[in-house]
């Protein structure tokens, strides 16, 4: 048997919350869209927590599990020449370790 | 004659599959067989699966309900087995129209709607869709009033995504299976809506 697991990683944002995606750039298997970076949303909801995939691409555990959030970004923000209603928006998958307070 | 025609040499990744393959039937972890038979059922999976879901949240309130808090779960309720599939679904409604896509790869509810179209996985969809959405959306037939929002969902990590459409208002009493007879495997996309 695997030993047990340590528990997910606390939980620091709320549905509601302003984040930002951080503006960086590391190597590896990255799950957080190019197009987002730097970017600035809220918090639509909180997913559950999952092995973080840029460990895991490494052939490890990917362990504590990060916390995963649903991150609601409009188009404006995001792109500053859309062409759309201001009411657009984007949703993204976004890892904990990706956000911070804007 | 030095024509090779349409040939082309196996592509790295190619080879890297066939390698995997064979060492895997080599060593017995899998049988061609079994192999055979999973590629198999992967291709006769189809959208039907979905559309049952979304006829089943059509004529069932409570079901809706579950469906929209847990997607998963109310999968399995009606003996859809989704392994691997933590599923989110998003509701149309007069003010919001949903879309998915997958920027990063081509992520994709394969147990609810079978293999994903070739447009899925394109370059050109993945890239304009989170860009333009309004404007892909009309290359497909489908005009969204300005009043109506747009919520594109880039399915970058463990969710997976499907749309529930809004029932057309002409199909008062029509039968489950009727009514899943509606829903295309694009309806459930976002980039199309059912009609009566």
């Amino acid at each position: 048997m695997a030993k047990a697991s340590p528990r997910p990683l606390k939980q620091q944002f709320r549905p509601g919350d302003r984040v930002r995606v951080m503006e960086a750039y590391p190597l590896g298997h990255v799950r957080t869209p190019f197009y987002i970076r730097g970017k600035t949303g809220m918090v639509e909801r909180l997913c559950g927590a999952f092995p973080n995939p840029e460990e895991l691409a490494q052939m490890r555990d990917g362990l504590p599990a990060q916390p995963l959030y649903r991150v609601r970004f409009r188009q404006k923000d995001v792109w500053p020449d859309y062409r759309g209603g201001p009411d657009d928006v984007l949703e993204v998958e976004i890892y904990q370790h990706w956000l911070e307070k804007p | 004659m030095n024509d090779p025609g349409p040939y082309r040499p196996l592509t790295y990744f190619q080879l890297m599959e066939i390698s995997l393959r064979e060492l895997l039937v080599e060593k017995a972890v899998v049988t061609e067989e079994e192999l055979a038979d999973e590629v198999e059922a992967m291709r006769k999976r189809g959208y039907e699966r979905g559309a049952r879901v979304v006829a089943r949240a059509w004529v069932d309130r409570d079901y809706k309900q579950r469906l929209l808090a847990n997607g998963t779960k109310a999968c399995e309720e009606l003996g859809l087995e989704v392994p691997a599939l933590k599923l989110l679904v998003v509701e149309n409604t007069p003010e919001v129209h949903n879309a998915i896509v997958c920027t990063l790869c081509s992520c994709y509810p394969r147990m609810l709607l079978g293999i994903p179209p070739e447009w899925y996985k394109s370059r050109n969809y993945r890239s304009r869709m989170v860009r333009e959405p309004r404007a892909v959306l009309a290359e497909f037939g489908l005009e969204i009033a300005e009043r109506v929002a747009i919520r594109v969902h880039d399915s970058t990590a463990d969710m997976r995504y499907l749309v529930l459409p809004m029932r057309p208002s002409e199909t008062e009493g029509w039968s489950e299976e009727r009514l899943a007879s509606l829903v295309t495997r694009d309806c459930m996309i976002g980039v199309a809506v059912p009609k009566a």
